[in-house]
């Protein structure tokens, strides 16, 4: 403490890290105890054996991983979800994008209004939604079915949630129409980036719609495209409230995705073996990071060409 | 004006049809091209899928009016013979959805208000200071920015129930709270990194120590994105389903909206016109709010493509 000036100054950076660590202290906290340790935690809980009644956790080691790898029901939740998801992502994806260009056009009237109506589904209880959606694909009383009645197009109902065929495709399609919002209000916002100039300039030079279409859109909405697939499979992967309130998984498995069976296995069988739930949540838990990193790899090249 | 060569004249259409569909000709009348034929015909097909769109909705609206017998009719037609309020009472009432909305809103004030609080502070020092381990916890939070609550729900679960946390609303409220509301802190991250540093800089001249600084200089200039991270953690913790499932499997009287329909569909799968009413219960404080609120609503979901 000879220097004053220095021990002034070291005394306010001081006094400046503990303000910034106790405004960290509640986000540390927080996110530490319900992110960050269950994060870490579930890969103790996936080598032990628990009902979550009494509190013995028994160590198995990697018998809870044999065990899922050897389980047909949970290859079946890998295929049904991979299924929803194969189907579901383009779906989306591409009609967004096909519906942003025309309601980005300048001679679309009633914007506003459009944008507003196919918003309205992404802002609404999806639990809530899947229960009311039970409902309207009820094989006798639901409308669908009344309508396709009225149309003549089947005879008796179809059991739209209650057939193995027709389950998931019905789910797909809920959720499409519960979500292609969001996807709508990204893709315009991606539109909206690219300089209206550009389009003149062109106009000027004689390029046609298409050829402007072709030139000016799709090169520079690249970059965008990976982003909303991104964000668009990272949600299509962990579909659950849907599931649980339109199917809850059946009939016969046919829309067990993996987040329901975790569910099962966890929480809804008479014995829960969170054990072997969380294995399963680790195993999915890599498949899915994986996946982001093969799409972080795409990222990473288109950066590069653009900047080539 | 006869004697205008003809290029002018596309080139004149071209510009105005930016801006209506139909140019007025120059003696007056409208003249309709295939351009305005086909921005109608689109227009009208686009009117047709919205109202597909928006239909369930309205038959929720309708079945929640109609009598018990008259929603199994399967009709299309969306207007009730007489509207029975009664539905609303008993979904109110005997199904103890007034109830669920108490707690619906409980949960959600309080997690809306601690998140706004954590992710403002923790976002203006990752921001605006240095200290040792900032780095560290930048990445650790981009890290988790897709982790869902699937994933982390069974130690949770095991973690709330030593901690007492489990069959109470509170313990629901730190739970949601603790969540990775990554995006949030980044969204602070971003707005105050990109401030300039005299406000800081003026503000320790006239004496403000660092918490008033944060208060009374930087907080209020981030109302936009306190605007976004209020509405987006509303909705979030207002739709929330798996968490509130999961703590209130013993204690049915704090369960909230979401959990509350499926308990209900599972217990009277019959009374179609109830589940409708209390459906809208559940439904119109939302829409409500995004229909007053649109423009936070679009720029908070475009947010995440801009970043």
């Amino acid at each position: 403490m000879s220097v004053p000036a220095l021990s002034a100054r070291h005394r306010r950076v001081r006094r400046t890290e503990l303000w910034a660590y106790a405004f960290l202290l509640p986000t540390i906290v927080l996110y530490g105890v319900f992110t960050v340790y269950p994060i870490v935690g579930s890969y103790w809980y996936s080598f032990v054996d628990w009902n979550g009644f009494d509190a013995i956790k028994t160590f198995v080691g990697l018998d809870n991983y044999r065990e899922a790898l050897s389980d047909p029901l949970f290859w079946n939740a890998f295929k049904v979800t991979i299924l929803f998801t194969v189907v579901a992502v383009p779906v989306k994806v591409f009609s967004g994008f096909l519906l942003a260009l025309v309601l980005n056009s300048p001679r679309m009237p009633w914007k506003g209004f459009f944008r507003t109506g196919f918003f309205l589904p992404v802002v609404t209880t999806t639990a809530i939604v899947g229960v009311v959606m039970q409902f309207i694909f009820d094989p006798t009383s639901g409308p669908v079915n009344g309508a396709l009645l009225e149309l003549g197009l089947t005879d008796e109902g179809v059991n739209f949630l209650g057939d193995a065929r027709t389950a998931l495709w019905t789910v797909v399609a809920v959720f499409v129409w519960k979500w292609f919002g969001q996807t709508l209000i990204y893709w315009l916002a991606a539109l909206q980036t690219i300089p209206t100039e550009l389009y003149e300039a062109a106009s000027i030079d004689g390029a046609s719609s298409p050829r402007r279409m072709w030139s000016i859109t799709l090169p520079l909405l690249k970059p965008f495209t990976i982003i909303i697939t991104l964000l668009t499979l990272e949600s299509t992967l962990h579909v659950f409230d849907l599931m649980l309130t339109m199917t809850g998984g059946g009939p016969f498995f046919a829309t067990q995705v993996v987040e329901i069976f975790i569910y099962e296995q966890a929480f809804a069988s008479s014995v829960p073996r969170l054990g072997y739930a969380s294995a399963v949540a680790v195993l999915f838990g890599l498949f899915v990071f994986v996946v982001g990193l093969f799409q972080l790899v795409g990222v990473r090249a288109v950066q590069r060409a653009r900047q080539a | 004006m006869t004697t205008t060569p003809p290029t002018v004249l596309a080139a004149r259409e071209r510009s105005r049809s930016r801006v209506s569909a139909s140019p007025p000709t120059p003696n007056g009348r409208r003249r309709f091209t295939w351009r305005t034929l086909s921005v109608w015909f689109g227009t009208a097909v686009l009117l047709c899928i919205l109202a597909a769109w928006i239909y369930p909705f309205l038959w929720m609206v309708s079945a929640a009016l109609k009598s018990p017998l008259e929603v199994f009719d399967a009709g299309l037609g969306l207007i009730p013979e007489d509207p029975q309020w009664s539905n609303f009472t008993r979904a109110w009432v005997d199904a103890q959805f007034g109830r669920y909305l108490r707690n619906t809103v409980i949960v959600t004030v309080a997690t809306v208000v601690i998140v706004v609080v954590r992710c403002a502070m923790a976002g203006y020092v990752l921001a605006r200071r240095r200290f040792y381990g900032r780095r560290l916890i930048l990445v650790l939070l981009v890290a988790t920015l897709f982790v869902p609550t699937g994933y982390t729900i069974i130690p949770v679960v095991d973690l709330a129930t030593n901690l007492h946390l489990l069959n109470s609303l509170w313990g629901m409220i730190i739970a949601m709270s603790g969540g990775a509301h990554v995006a949030s802190i980044l969204l602070y991250v971003g707005y105050f990194h990109q401030l300039p540093r005299e406000l800081e800089e003026a503000a320790i001249v006239d004496g403000a120590g660092f918490l008033r600084t944060f208060l009374r200089v930087m907080l209020p200039m981030a109302g936009p994105v306190t605007a976004t991270v209020t509405l987006m953690t509303f909705m979030a913790t207002w739709n929330a389903f798996f968490l509130p499932l999961v703590f209130t499997f013993s204690r049915p009287d704090l369960r909230t909206l979401s959990v509350g329909m499926l308990a209900f569909v599972g217990e009277n799968s019959t009374d179609w016109s109830g589940m409708a009413a209390a459906a809208v219960i559940s439904l119109l404080p939302m829409v409500i709010l995004f229909v007053v609120l649109q423009r936070y609503f679009v720029e908070g979901i475009a947010g995440a493509i801009k970043a």
